[in-house]
């Protein structure tokens, strides 16, 4: 009865060729830029090509002030709609759902005519309006990873008792949040923070649109002009998705009180 | 026997080298009802799941009308299975729910309606056939199950713990549906149950299983009444256990908490000085208002537990304490806590148990 | 890596409605405005940089060149050109969605009814959330490395087999290339949200079935494929919706030699192509709309689901 049954293992094998494939034949491309033997060549000279670098740096600068705008927004939210609000929550939560329904690229698109030279707030007119605009763009794709992240980590912990105790002992509400709250709920933040960056910093979309020195952008370029190269960034792409998503792994193996993920 | 219909024989099965069915041997006439009690994890349901057909036996065979079923996978052994939690199909409706093993079996269609509306009518259903489960109660559920278990007509029955998700008022009405449309359909079941009380109600035999082992089978009458083994005795029905000690084996004379009395049952090759145990059911005991039996102690009630029809009483002797059931009598009441009480009972009452 | 919104959609899509914690105490009765303020960040991103830019390319799909209310907009969208790349992109889209969760559906069955290996479940799980989060711009280097005219694969196939996929009618830039890219994210997502709804299948379903005399095939055909029907359903029309807006992959893959509606979108926003902005967006609105009813008919069963699974 316990056996393994034979067609799992069909299916399995074939599901393991279709995937592991395109990651072994681009590691073997991007090791074939010599003709007739293996060598790294081809990630020395993407990483030492400083497109390459600043383009990397730039994507994870942004990508940290995502990370950061995203939290400054979506943590006193769901704390006051966990706490305070709970009528508010049908409201929230159609919203964090809005970024899953519009495509990235009507998003930028309504950005680039809401918010040009001759807007109200024309925010493309200089390159830190920029800037900020795809900061903000991209707290928009995260919104919905963060704000389940956010919500998750409250849930895990009793915000009513945590606030009361810390209001008897007369904190205000600031103090609470930063204080109290925030540290008890800093490993879900952590793992909404990594699955952010590994959305944003390969972004291609909107940077392009917005015509910002993103990496996205830069590896587009590489894959228009190289042949060897893009294999090489493909497989430095899937390594930092894996590092992201290791981590959130990791981070929840520290926190037995979080919910267990689907991922 | 002529009408033996199941046959277990040296049963075993272990998991992983963990043994939790321990050589079994059972036999069920036809159109019996049998229930299988015991403690939670002493093998009801894997002896149950390894005659469907889910689990294989490690050793031992199991013979359904003489014939081996082992080679047969589930779903050709015509057995009807009901579960705890009721496992109806949540996409389909009563009526398909029902008449879903006659669809599987190619009965015409004609045929599998009728049958379905005499299987709504036996459970008392009839009108809920367009339903969903989880339009019904718990209670009705289960019904609904019984019935799809039922209309294919298979050779046997089998209930693992079908009412312990449903309430108490539920649960007592259920079961003496399940056992009257049982006995209506002639059909051989095997019933199990934690609840002791449940299977003295409605067994035709009753097996004890203890650890994975059969610890005795027999009529409720036999179980309760007149177990074999200690564990037979304690996990049926309530069991006072008194230590003794014996004074002389000639007059058959112990002494109970430094009382004497008589114990005419008491083995002869028991010495004075022996430390001895005896063993009475609660409703063996009285409280001697006048009339004595063969022994009679002085004692003080410690609890006094009103149960409606029988009142509990709790005596002490000094070291021992019993329990007692008298029945409630509006124009007496009951002896008050810490009130001084001489109670008796007879000599025969006594039960002598194997370990 | 990219404009992939999907497993967010797997994470959201099951929102945490238990537990809304209700005031208890007198101290919290009633919402005062200052708890407002706690919220109104949020809100007024929401409405800045959500719905305000997205109504603005609603609105604008209907304004003329001359600043006027006008359905010419969405009347132009008739041309060749345009409806053939909303017939391309529907075909990938649909293509990519029924394939990624046939496949998902059949890997998630393996792992979790295959009496696999458990470390198996584990591994694929994990491996699901980066594939389904490895898309865009470096997916597409991946497989042309694979199957591009030069790839791995294509080159073993013909220097060993004698066999030339290019010559057969293969391309990586084609209908099925960009379908077989597409799956790489989309299998994963299958699995991620379908693996809950199997886990949810029960033991005894399969058993009492058994009992019945049904064999496997039968329990699938009656039982276990109806119960997970809605949600494949809605999970195909979530892959559908996530093809549907993706440019990245597309545009890395084939430059523009595929015209999607995404990738005819982008070139309209970068230059203008369509000579007319009010069509651009017209255009957006297109999309907004095929995507929206995806996610709402997502939504929908998706809710009907729990609810009958209850
Ligand atoms: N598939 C299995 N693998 C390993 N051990 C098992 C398995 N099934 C049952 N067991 C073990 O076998 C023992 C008997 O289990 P079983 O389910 O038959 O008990 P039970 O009498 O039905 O108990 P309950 O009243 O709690 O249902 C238990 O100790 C259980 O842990
Ligand atoms: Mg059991």
């Amino acid at each position: 009865m316990k056996r393994s049954k034979l067609w799992a293992w069909i299916i399995l094998i074939l599901g393991a060729l279709y995937f592991l494939l395109p990651l072994v034949a681009t590691l073997l491309f991007s090791l074939s830029i010599r003709r007739g033997t293996y060598s790294l060549d081809a990630y020395t000279n993407v990483v030492q090509a400083p497109a390459f670098q600043q383009t990397f740096t730039f994507s994870l600068v942004v990508g940290v002030a995502t990370i950061v705008v995203g939290l400054l927004i979506v943590v006193p939210a769901a704390y006051f709609v966990r706490l305070r609000a709970p009528q508010l929550r049908p409201i929230i939560e159609f919203v964090t759902l809005l970024p899953l329904i519009i495509p990235p690229i009507i998003l930028v698109f309504g950005y680039i005519r809401m918010y040009n030279s001759s807007s109200l707030l024309p925010l493309t007119n200089t390159a830190l309006g920029t800037n900020i605009l795809l900061t903000l763009a991209y707290v928009a794709l995260a919104l919905p990873y963060m704000y389940r992240a956010v919500d998750t980590g409250l849930r895990t912990i009793d915000v009513q008792t945590l606030t009361e105790a810390a209001n008897i002992l007369g904190a205000n509400t600031l103090t609470i949040l930063v204080r109290v709250i925030f540290p008890n709920i800093i490993v879900a933040v952590l793992s909404g923070a990594f699955l952010t960056l590994a959305i944003v910093i390969g972004e291609f979309t909107i940077a392009s649109l917005l015509n910002r020195p993103a990496f996205g952008v830069y590896m587009q370029n590489v894959g228009a002009n190289r042949a060897f190269e893009p294999a090489a960034l493909a497989v430095i792409s899937f390594v930092i998705t894996w590092i992201a998503m290791g981590m959130i792994q990791l981070l929840a193996r520290f926190a037995p009180k979080t919910a267990p993920r689907t991922d | 026997m002529a009408d033996e219909f199941l046959h277990i024989e040296n049963l075993v099965k272990s998991f992983n080298g963990n043994t939790v069915v321990k050589s079994v041997n059972l036999a069920f006439n036809k159109g019996e009802f049998v229930t299988l009690l015991g403690p939670s994890g002493c093998g009801k349901t894997t002896i149950l799941r390894m005659v469907a057909g889910f689990e294989r036996p490690t050793s031992g065979t199991i013979l359904v009308e003489g014939k081996d079923i082992s080679p047969l996978p589930p779903n050709q052994r015509k057995i009807g299975m009901v579960f705890q939690a009721y496992a109806l199909f949540p996409n389909m409706n009563v009526e398909d729910n029902v008449g879903f093993g006659l669809k599987i079996g190619r009965v015409p269609r004609d045929e599998a309606r009728a049958r379905v509306e005499e299987m709504l009518k036996l459970i008392g259903l009839s009108g809920y056939g367009k339903r969903f489960p989880f339009e019904m109660s718990g209670g009705q559920q289960q019904r609904v199950a019984l019935a799809r278990a039922l209309a294919p007509k298979p050779k046997m029955l089998l209930l693992d713990e079908p009412l312990s998700a449903l309430d108490a008022k539920i649960r007592v009405s259920l079961r003496e549906e399940i056992r009257a449309i049982q006995r209506e359909l002639g059909i051989t079941t095997m019933f199990v149950t934690h609840d002791q009380e449940e299977a003295l109600s409605i067994s035709d035999r009753i097996v004890v299983l203890n650890a994975g082992h059969v610890e005795q089978f027999g009529t409720p009458f036999e179980i309760y009444n007149r177990p074999t083994t200690r564990f037979a005795a304690t996990f049926v029905g309530t069991l006072n256990t008194l230590a003794a000690k014996v004074i002389d084996p000639a007059t058959k004379s112990v002494s109970i908490d430094g009382q004497i009395a008589i114990i005419p049952s008491l083995s002869s090759a028991a010495r004075s000085g022996d430390a001895i145990s005896l063993t009475l059911r609660p409703e063996a005991i009285s409280l001697a208002n006048g009339h004595a039996r063969d022994i009679v102690l002085d004692g003080t009630v410690s609890e006094v537990a009103f149960l409606g029809a029988v009142i509990r009483l709790k005596v002490n002797l000094g070291e021992n304490a019993l329990h007692l059931d008298t029945f409630n009598d509006q124009h007496s009441p009951p002896p008050r806590y810490d009130e001084k009480v001489k109670i008796t009972f007879g000599g025969s009452d006594i039960l002598v148990l194997g370990d | 890596m990219s404009n992939n919104t999907d497993s967010a959609a797997a994470n959201t899509a099951t929102p945490a409605s238990a537990g809304v914690v209700l005031s208890r105490s007198g101290v919290f009765t009633g919402v005062r405005w200052g708890d407002y303020l706690g919220v109104a960040p949020f809100l007024i991103f929401a409405v800045m940089f959500l719905v305000v830019p997205t109504l603005y390319l609603v609105v604008g799909a209907f304004i003329g060149r001359d600043g006027t209310f006008t359905f010419q907009n969405i009347v132009d969208l008739g041309t060749p050109q345009i409806v053939s790349s909303f017939w391309i992109s529907i075909r990938i889209s649909t293509a990519s969605a029924l394939l990624g969760s046939l496949f998902g559906l059949l890997i998630a069955l393996a792992i979790i009814r295959g009496r696999l290996p458990s470390a198996i479940r584990s591994t694929v799980m994990t491996f699901s959330g980066v594939a389904s989060n490895f898309a865009g711009i470096p997916l597409a280097f991946a497989f042309l490395s694979t199957l591009g005219r030069l790839g791995l694969i294509t080159v073993i196939l013909k220097t060993v087999f004698g066999f030339d996929m290019y010559k057969a009618g293969f391309n990586i830039l084609s209908f099925w290339g960009l379908t077989i890219t597409y799956c790489y994210f989309q299998i994963p997502l299958m699995i991620l949200i379908i693996a809950p709804a199997i886990d949810g299948l029960k033991k005894e379903w399969n058993e009492a079935a058994a009992t019945l005399g049904a064999t496997p095939y039968q329990f699938w055909r009656y039982v276990g494929l109806p119960i997970l029907w809605p949600n494949l359903l809605g999970t195909i029309s979530l892959l559908f919706a996530n093809a549907f807006g993706a440019i990245a992959t597309a545009y890395a893959l084939t430059g523009s030699s595929l015209n999607i509606v995404p990738i005819v979108l982008y070139a309209q926003i970068r230059g203008d192509v369509l000579n007319n902005p009010g069509l651009g967006a017209a255009l957006a609105l297109g999309m907004i709309v095929i995507t929206a009813v995806a996610n709402v008919i997502y939504l929908v069963i998706r809710t009907r689901a729990e609810r009958w699974l209850k």
